[in-house]
């Protein structure tokens, strides 16, 4: 693969990866609350 | 105007050769992870309530229609996009539901109510539909080595929507304030951002050339399942087989049955175990909530990725008949067993997403790749009916329950004997499901190779 296309790549996943990422982060705050509360 | 009309037709979505399979499912991400937002909706309820002196009934109307918009857009507008394509289903995904945001704040600037209805309902509802089934069919037809994980990462998306929405709309609430002027700039912002965020998908889409298929990859040919064809079926002639109505219960009842907890999550484990010492909190009870978002996301993924190697109708048998078992387990063992509840809610949930994700591969199954978009448009009338059934048996039951003096896991017995009820008849269609009749297969294509979009005579 081409180093554009590489680029490319990284580019999409990162583009949906990071806000997921936020989104799951978000949701094991409020998972710790089942297991304290 | 011509031009930019070309740009989003299918012939200029057809891949170079060096193109990469793996920018589909991104591409098909970053539409469902927006469209996903439908199921954060609560988040705006409680300020439009009291910026516009609103009913819960009524603040839960832009929803309610959104979610009727995108089973009738699914269905009626499946047909349009297998002929125009993925780019034209995503660029008329992200104008209407970004259009749906940009009304919506004009409708809460203005005070008109009924603008924010038709605005994020209507319109949005529409790009609900359309956006939901556009990278269906192409993600099918990039991965038909694996079309059960392919699907099953874009509908994850789908449920990893409101995962995102959710915190990210709260946020933006307290940052502007939850007034009229407030809510306005919430539902711009929103707009133009998912307006960006789709925008990706759009430009990213590719549909493989005519021919193509995955470097060393062969058909299967000496070892095909019964179940899975080789020829194609129009969306015309699969609305005529028992096949689609069968898949089209065991969606109902496997959806309806996820639904119903899905739905009611936070009261029904706090009702549980109300009378215990092992009482859950409301902020516990949000805990759940979001366990069985991860449970619903990560079977959509996990589940659909098994049956590409167990086969569909196997997947669903699980789904349906251990579901069963699972209700059933939740049913005898009452409030005797917090852990052994969410376990089974878990399992549950999981199996609602993996029907979700895998009736696209089990469709392609049945009656190939060739309209598998339209059919599954076709097929979602199923989800509409069971968001309708699911809550309405919950919810009626409970109240009934209640007002006859109940408490407690009595609230719910008789809902979660329906479920296993209705799961056993979804159980029973997926064994009806046979190989699809020949008469209903499209004719071979000539050998001057007849467009894929274009042939579909009747039967």
């Amino acid at each position: 693969m081409s180093d554009r296309r590489t680029g490319l790549m990284v580019l999409a996943w990162g583009w949906v990866g990071v806000p997921f990422a936020y989104g799951v982060y978000e949701l094991f705050l409020k998972l710790t609350q089942l297991f304290s509360g | 105007m011509a031009e930019r009309t070309r740009f989003l037709s299918r012939s200029r979505t057809v891949a170079a050769p060096t193109w990469s399979r793996w920018l589909i499912p991104p591409a098909a991400l970053s539409v469902h992870l927006a469209i996903g937002q439908a199921y954060a909706w609560s988040v705006f309820k409680p300020p439009l309530e009291s910026a516009l002196g609103l009913s819960g009934t009524q603040s839960a109307l832009p929803f309610q229609l959104g979610i009727v918009m995108l089973g009738l857009s699914a269905a009626f507008g499946g047909t349009l996009v297998e002929r125009n394509g993925p780019r034209w289903a995503m660029f008329v995904s992200m104008t209407c539901f970004s259009s749906g945001f940009l009304l919506s704040a004009l409708g809460v600037a203005t005070r008109q109510y009924w603008l924010v209805v038709l605005g994020y309902g209507g319109v949005g509802g529409i790009g609900l539909g359309i956006g939901y089934i556009s990278p269906v069919s192409t993600l099918i037809k990039w991965f038909p080595d694996r079309p059960g994980m392919a699907t099953g990462i874009a509908i994850m998306g789908f449920g990893g929507g409101a995962l995102i929405a959710s915190p990210w709309s709260a946020q933006m609430l307290d940052s502007f304030g939850a007034t009229t002027n407030g809510i306005a700039t919430t539902f711009l912002v929103h707009g133009l951002v998912y307006a960006a965020f789709m925008s990706m998908g759009v430009l990213l889409v590719r549909v493989p050339p005519d021919g193509w298929s995955p470097k060393g990859w062969r058909p299967p040919e000496n070892r095909v399942r019964a179940l899975i064809t080789t020829a194609d079926v129009s969306a015309r002639n699969a609305i005529r087989t028992p096949q689609f109505y069968c898949l089209w219960v065991v969606l109902c009842c496997n959806v309806t049955a996820g639904i119903g907890i899905l739905e009611k999550a936070a009261p029904m484990i706090r009702d549980f175990f109300s009378g215990t010492p092992v009482a859950v909190a409301a902020g516990a009870a949000a805990g759940f909530v979001a366990l069985l978002s991860l449970a619903n996301m990560a079977g959509r993924f996990v589940w659909s990725s098994t049956s590409d190697v167990i086969g569909r109708k196997n997947m669903y048998r699980v789904y349906l008949g251990v579901g069963a078992l699972l209700y059933l387990a939740i049913a005898l063992m009452g409030d005797n067993s917090k852990p052994l509840f969410i376990v089974c809610a878990l399992g549950i949930l999981s199996f609602y997403g993996g029907g979700f994700a895998t009736v696209p591969a089990y469709l392609k199954d049945l009656f190939g790749t060739y309209q598998v978009g339209a059919i599954h448009g076709r097929l979602l009338t199923a989800w509409s009916t069971a968001g309708v059934l699911g809550p309405l048996i919950v919810n009626a039951i409970a109240d009934a329950q209640k007002a006859a003096g109940r408490s407690g896991p009595d609230l719910y017995t008789a809902s979660l004997f329906i479920m296993i009820g209705l799961l056993a008849v979804g159980f029973l269609a997926n064994e009806l499901i046979r190989p699809v009749h020949e008469r209903f297969h499209e004719r071979p294509v000539t050998e001057h190779g007849t467009p894929v979009a274009e042939k579909g005579q009747a039967v």
